[in-house]
């Protein structure tokens, strides 16, 4: 089944450099993909794959270095040059517009004319038809955008890629917002491009799905080349440890704590058609884990813990005490933290200091007649920034610089900052990179050592089968199932996860 | 603060645009820097510069109040009438009372009902402006104690009075926005408004408290000019709203909210006054002078948007 992919080079990247004031962004990176290949671009976070990215997408100018293309040097001028060179990148965000339809956003700007002013609609879905077709995407051109799935918009911006005639195609995270079947028809659409001799430079976090789907991997770490190699020829330890340059002796810290008080009760919640009859108890220092799959109701039952989303019926009880309006203030008053699963959204205000964002929960306790005592709000920063390990040039940093593991620190730093007694953490490790998952993961472990009493919701099993003392399972809005940490295993949750028996 | 710091602040650069367009203009016309002239444009700017700190925190919070014209003009026909009807202290304080309740009103509204403040405001200018024609049915209303005029004529150590006036409100308006747990959580909730209520901030009560602040501050213009034209006229402060606008915009504070001050405000509303009075000093129509401060205003802010981008690109 699997097309050996030739040997002729499309893309060659030597001692390619950027610099931007004040840091070196690459420094002399090699990089080739040949034709009808998937490579792998791997590192952490500010390792320099998407300057790497840029540089190819048009929108950065290397400051060395030369890029061949087919044989011939070339030097992008700019994205539209780059696109007309058969060079396509689909980034994180999509660039599509929700209130037109699939054929118009696939040939947005460019769509066939009739007298070069009345759009050819008859022409327009034909073609837009075709490269639907090309990679199997049995959707009508006129369905809004706004109307599909994450997944299915993804396919359309790959229909849109083809549509350039595309002989590179740039994937930056195209997974992150997959479910586990979209992300195999994603694959399956890389493998059928991978015939047509399109090469694909695959960008993710994730190491096992890189290894999955690429024919090679190249790591960056600080901007520098690391290497590249095959990926039958390695394995995740590998590669982490090429990404952090030491290795992660203890990937997922744990440490047996014992379990104290019910510090929360929660019986028969039910909110309709979100989750129904929901009861457990967590207590002091325990880790609970909450697994299912993305829509089975996990994130809507905390959000109604917390109080973002009033539930229908049912009891909470903090310490004993009985939760009566059902809003975050009361919550929050209750010594309960909630670390949002979006936290660029709902967990920061990025144009704001560190400093403003870790006290933002605090300053109710930290003023003097509505006067914030400010050596405090100082002392309170400085404290998170070190006892987390967040870094940062001082607290008065803007948290939009910051990388995505310093920038959850911050969020989980502005609970701490109450004293919290129960800490809701909504897939806290999402798109920050390997070694600052790490590093939550033992603050995590620290945190239950100091009796606080944490429920982790997860998407990814290796995680919270690890860091868990008790794993429930939820399915269509029903805790279907409990583990103990002994006898788990990723099957056992899946078959709870994902069957209806 | 470190020097560099205060360098690179949007207010220092509008600050270095405001002393070049004074030196611009002292070396037109050498009258601009008489005493006399200087004292009747802080006097002009004052009723602007007032209301500007309050809609500086509203449009902190990504909001905006297009009522304030119309509420200085009902509070300014009420004060009339309260007035010469109960005297003085009573009027003073009536009047007051009610553009702080205009604008509770309008916070309570956009925050019940979740409407849109443009719509909300704009529907209030035209309930204020309107209440206050059916009020006066159109006629100023004069005969104003002698005494009353004191507050806009006249000068404590040599300072017109509402000048004074509006130094204590931007000293309080300075304190309130940067040193309080309030304006912590103003610029928290116009920089991410939902992570501000995740994180158990009251987000509405906060919008109330800035639409009621405003509210408040455009009756205490109102008063001043009762004060200082010595009547009461129901069309008093229309199109006010555009230059207190303005004068924020000018300032460097951010339209989608979260960014500014209320240093920035006052500088803005100086040099639309500076500007304002250069024009007739260099004998400009008055036709002109509008064309050029809307000119003002689109390059102020695409300059604001040029230093933006600027600095994006820094990092």
């Amino acid at each position: 089944m699997k097309k050996k992919t030739s040997d002729k080079h499309i893309l060659k990247m030597e001692n390619v450099s950027k610099t931007f004031p004040g840091v070196k962004a690459l420094n002399k990176i090699q990089f080739d993909l040949k034709t009808g290949e998937v490579h792998a671009l791997v590192g952490e976070n500010g390792a320099g794959k998407s300057t790497l990215l840029k540089i190819l997408a048009g929108a950065y100018k290397k400051d060395e270095g030369t890029i061949t293309l087919d044989g011939n040097k070339v030097e992008m001028t700019d994205p539209k040059h780059a696109l007309d060179l058969g060079i396509s990148v689909i980034y994180q965000e999509f660039n599509l517009i929700p209130n037109l339809n699939i054929a118009e956003n696939i040939f947005i700007g460019r769509a066939p004319s009739k007298q070069k002013a009345f759009v050819n609609f008859p022409e327009l879905y034909k073609s837009s038809e075709f490269f639907l077709k090309k990679i199997g995407m049995q959707k009508d051109p006129k369905t809004l955008v706004s109307q599909l799935s994450v997944a299915e918009q993804q396919m359309v911006e790959i229909a849109k890629s083809l549509s350039f005639s595309a002989k590179i195609i740039i994937m930056d995270e195209p997974t992150s917002a997959l479910t586990k079947s979209e992300k195999e028809t994603l694959f399956k659409i890389i493998r059928e491009l991978k015939e047509k001799d399109v090469s694909i430079i695959f960008i993710s976090h994730i190491i096992e799905e890189v290894l999955e789907i690429s024919d090679r991997v190249t790591v960056l770490r600080d901007g520098n080349y690391v290497g590249t190699i095959k990926a039958t020829d390695t394995n995740p330890q590998k590669i982490v440890h090429m990404m952090v340059g030491r290795e992660l002796k203890d990937f997922y810290p744990k440490t047996e704590v014992k379990r104290g008080e019910v510090v929360l009760e929660v019986k028969n919640l039910t909110k309709k058609s979100k989750y129904e009859d929901i009861s457990f108890q967590l207590h002091e220092g325990e880790v609970l884990g909450f697994a299912g799959l993305v829509g089975s109701g996990r994130a809507q039952v905390m959000r109604g813990i917390f109080g973002i989303e009033t539930p229908d019926s049912g009891k909470i009880l903090i310490k004993g005490k009985e939760v009566k309006t059902h809003s975050l203030f009361e919550t929050i008053k209750m010594k309960m933290g909630f670390v949002p699963e979006d936290r660029r959204e709902e967990g920061l205000i990025l144009s704001r200091s560190v400093k403003d964002n870790i006290n933002i929960t605090k300053l109710i306790d930290i003023n003097t007649h509505g006067f914030v005592k400010q050596k405090e709000e100082i002392n309170i920063a400085n404290e998170y920034c070190k006892r987390l390990n967040i870094k940062t040039p001082d607290n008065k940093q803007i948290v939009q610089n910051l990388s995505g593991g310093n920038q959850q620190k911050i969020v989980i730093a502005k609970w701490l900052a109450i004293n919290p007694k129960i800490l809701i953490l909504d897939d806290p490790t999402r798109g920050i990179d390997v070694g600052a998952k790490n590093e939550i993961y033992s603050l995590i472990n620290n945190l239950a050592k100091e009796k606080i009493g944490i429920i982790l919701i997860s998407s990814e099993l290796p995680e919270i089968i690890n860091i868990s003392d008790r794993i429930l399972v939820m399915r269509e809005g029903k805790i279907t199932g409990e583990f103990g940490r002994k006898e788990v295993t990723q099957e056992k949750i899946m078959q709870l996860a994902a069957l209806r028996n | 603060m470190d020097f560099k710091v205060i360098l690179r602040s949007t207010e220092f650069g509008i600050f270095v645009a405001f002393l070049a367009l004074c030196t611009i203009l002292s070396i037109a016309n050498p009258n601009f820097l008489s005493v006399y002239n200087i004292s009747t444009v802080m006097k002009q700017v004052s009723f602007i510069a007032i209301m500007s700190v309050g809609m500086t925190m509203v449009i902190l919070t990504a909001g905006i109040d297009l009522s304030v014209g119309a509420v200085l003009g009902l509070v300014n026909v009420l004060a009339a009438l309260l007035i010469n009807k109960f005297g003085l202290a009573p009027g003073i304080s009536t009047a007051l009372l009610c553009g702080t309740f205009l604008g509770f009103v309008n916070g309570i509204i956009i925050v019940k009902w979740d409407l849109p403040p443009f719509i909300v405001t704009l529907g209030m200018m035209n309930i204020a402006r309107g209440l206050a024609l059916v009020i006066t049915k159109g006629w100023p209303i004069t005969g104003l104690p002698e005494c009353f005029g004191c507050l806009a004529e006249g000068r404590l150590i040599g300072v017109p009075v509402p000048v004074i006036i509006m130094i204590i409100i931007y000293i309080l308006g300075y304190l309130f926005l940067s040193r309080t747990i309030w304006g912590r959580y103003i610029y928290a909730a116009g920089g991410n408004e939902k992570a501000t209520w995740l994180s158990g901030v009251n987000v509405n009560k906060i919008k109330i408290l800035v639409y009621t602040i405003t509210g408040f501050l455009s009756g205490l213009a109102g008063i001043m000019l009762a004060s200082r034209l010595s009547q009461g006229s129901p069309i008093t402060g229309t199109g006010y709203e555009l230059s207190v606008i303005g004068a924020v915009v000018i300032g460097g504070t951010d339209l989608m909210g979260g960014k500014g001050s209320v240093l920035g405000s006052l500088i803005g509303a100086s040099i639309m006054g500076v500007l304002a009075n250069g024009l007739v000093l260099l004998n400009v129509s008055a036709f002109w002078q509008q064309v050029i401060l809307g000119l003002v205003i689109i390059i102020a802010v695409a300059g604001g948007s040029m230093r933006r981008k600027l600095s994006l690109k820094r990092e």
